[in-house]
């Protein structure tokens, strides 16, 4: 990008006084800086928010808020054990269905599809991400659920019943039923944005493979996965941001009992399912505070996550800094 | 320049707030339970028509009606659970409870097999709830329903994931007839439920017990009824085996009428009378007793006098229950002392 210097045109004298103060350029940049630190403003807002308004939950319980798995209302004893264990739980299940299938889903659509089917498939898969979340969980509910407890949890159980993961009462919701629907609500952000990130590769890097003698299997696993990992790697931490605050179909298929279960086929809850299902009619400081205090947990992990995903898109939309 | 300028915007504010003070002669605004919703939407719409005011109805939730009526956001709430004498103290202007319609919680179940509508006492369903009854054969269900096969089969459990009225009414019934109930969980919009699953809303109880086989948990009446579900019948306090319809709530109401506190705020469940089903309850409107602005006032007091004549013909086409005449009468008084 070196440019030649140009010389900059000569300024006119006739100018009036305020057009030369203020260029075109200084107004851009304020509105835009004006634009900009107003988001900012409004992320510091809500976290002081949360901050402030959780006061009576910090005060009472302390650290033991994330160490006891206690939620009684009426007692007004609150513990986020069950919540934190859930939300992670869940997220964590979703990515382990999603991320084998998204990825290998998209490296078929860029790099092994022909070009027309790829472009329909990949339009069907963003038409899924536009999908609002309370249709999945209806879905779920009327067809996942009762598969799942008619034929998928008693052959788990059946085949890894060994397992504690795989035993108990099969109530059909539970950990597992909302793994498997966040996953699928997790598919569409990792398929599209990881087959941008595999077609983005520069031709050069398959083509010096394939010349080198490498099939155009071991080409693609070897040349263009690697140099697309970072962007593969960001989509699959947006699915997780995604995974960890997703309410509606989450709190639809869960059994929102808050306990801490090994087993997948219990029910348990997330945080934002609970905030969702309690908010609205909880009362007493103490109450509020705790599910303001949830709400702060959950902004925090979901800061970071989605941080450290633009760090890594960022940093892969650097041209050959992906190679080292 | 500055005391000009000061001079105007006090001027602005003024024209501003006799406008709004003029506007909201026309326009009141409330908050509160959802239960009620369908047959105050129904009233505030007939008034509506009557009058020409209208009254802004959010169907937030009892909480959080209590909540906007104690920071003065709404001109009155509404609830379905009475206001504790502590919710009470933190409210600037004392509010009055003014019930307004009846409603009741029923046990819906699936039971394969099982076509006869089942018997509960209290005993069984605090059982179920607490997670001691543990199976439907169980001798606590099998002695209430003589003649009715009931399956070895354990229990699911299914109770509201959310707050709501429903969980305080189905709770305070039970606190009153299990003691281990009342030292243990007690009476309260949401309690620390030892087992079950839990759906939100009448609409998540009512999809998990369809969908799972062998499963129990309780709605509102009227929920019931639209979904075409079948429901248990409850014991009374006359020990008689009470299936909820209309006549049976409004026979809880006046059972608990001639004890009738001056404040309404009474619990109805397990009523006594031989006829009453046993966990009925009013939902209340949440009226401050003063009132400054004089068309407010004047519209708020004539609309409670219209829904305690009127309105409360129009309960039943809804399948609310209406108030026992005897109620009516005395809530009737009730509104000259809004001041």
């Amino acid at each position: 990008m070196a440019s030649p210097v140009i010389a900059a045109p000569p300024v006119r004298q006739t100018q009036s006084f305020a057009r030369r103060l203020i260029s075109g350029d200084e107004i851009a940049f304020a509105v835009t800086w004006t634009f900009a630190s107003t988001i900012l403003l409004v992320t510091v807002m809500l976290v002081w928010q949360l901050y402030v308004k959780s006061a009576p939950a910090r005060d009472k319980f302390g650290f033991g808020f994330f160490t006891s798995s206690v939620w009684d209302p009426t007692g007004e004893k609150f513990g986020s054990l069950p919540f934190i264990y859930g939300t992670l739980l869940t997220s964590f299940l979703a990515l382990l269905i999603s991320v084998p299938l998204g990825v290998g889903a998209a490296i078929f659509l860029a790099e092994m599809a022909p070009r027309r089917l790829s472009n329909v498939a990949s339009f069907l898969v963003e038409l899924l991400a536009a999908v609002p979340s309370v249709i999945y969980g209806l879905l779920a509910i009327f067809t996942l659920i009762p598969l799942l407890r008619n034929y998928g949890e008693p052959f788990l159980k059946a085949t890894l019943g060994f397992l504690p993961f795989f035993q108990g009462p099969m109530y059909g919701v539970g950990y597992l039923a909302a793994g498997i629907i966040l996953a699928v609500m997790t598919f569409p952000f990792i398929i599209s944005l990881s087959r941008e990130a595999l077609m983005d590769v520069p031709n050069d890097q398959r083509e010096a493979a394939l010349a080198l003698g490498a099939t155009k299997w071991e080409s693609t696993w070897q040349a263009v996965v690697p140099f697309a990992r970072l962007g593969i790697i960001g989509s699959v931490f947006l699915g997780l941001a995604r995974a960890l605050g997703e309410t509606m179909a989450v709190t639809m298929v869960i059994g929102n009992t808050p306990s801490v279960s090994a087993s997948l086929f219990a029910p348990g809850t997330t945080i934002a399912a609970s905030i969702a299902n309690e908010f609205a009619e909880a009362s007493g400081d103490v109450y509020l505070g705790s599910l303001i205090y949830l709400a702060l947990v959950l902004f925090l992990l979901t800061i970071i996550i989605n941080g450290m995903a633009r760090i890594l898109i960022i940093a892969t939309t650097k041209k050959g800094s992906a190679l080292t | 320049m500055y005391t000009l300028r000061t001079r105007l915007f006090k001027a602005a504010l003024f024209a501003v707030a006799a406008g709004s003070a003029a506007h909201a002669a026309e326009t009141i605004t409330a908050a509160g339970a959802t239960f009620p919703f369908p047959i105050y939407s129904k009233w505030f719409q007939q008034y509506k028509e009557k009058t020409g005011i209208q009254i802004n109805y959010q169907s937030i939730g009892s909480g959080g009606g209590i909540k906007q009526l104690t920071e003065g956001t709404v001109d009155f709430g509404a609830s379905d659970k009475p206001m504790s004498d502590e919710q009470i103290s933190k409210v600037k202007i004392k509010p009055m409870h003014f019930p307004t319609v009846m409603g009741a919680v029923v046990p819906v179940y699936n039971v394969e097999g099982v076509a006869k509508d089942l018997n509960f006492t209290g005993e069984a369903l605090a059982g179920i709830f607490m997670g001691t009854v543990k199976n439907w054969n169980d001798p606590v269900l099998k002695n209430a329903n003589k003649g009715v096969k009931l399956p070895d089969q354990p229990i699911v459990v299914i109770v509201r994931s959310d707050a709501s009225g429903t969980s305080f009414v189905f709770t305070d019934y039970l606190s009153k007839v299990s003691p281990e109930w009342k030292s243990k969980l007690g009476a309260d919009s949401t309690v620390n439920w030892p087992t079950g699953l839990r759906g939100k809303g009448n609409e998540g109880v009512s999809g998990l017990v369809k969908q799972t086989p062998y499963s129990i948990g309780y709605v509102e009446l009227l929920y019931a009824k639209q979904q075409k579900m079948g429901y248990g019948s409850v014991k009374n306090a006359s020990g008689k085996f009470i299936r909820a319809d209309l006549a049976s709530v409004t026979a809880a109401a006046a059972g608990a009428a001639n004890a009738m506190p001056a404040d309404y705020r009474v619990s109805i469940t397990n009523a006594p009378g031989a006829a009453a089903y046993p966990i009925s309850t009013f939902t209340w409107l949440l009226i401050p007793s003063k009132i400054d602005d004089p068309a407010k006032k004047k519209a708020i007091t004539e609309f409670l006098s219209w829904m305690l004549t009127t309105g409360q013909a129009s309960t039943a086409a809804l399948d609310y229950a209406p108030l026992p005449k005897a109620v009516v009468a005395v809530e009737t008084k009730s509104i000259t002392m809004i001041k």
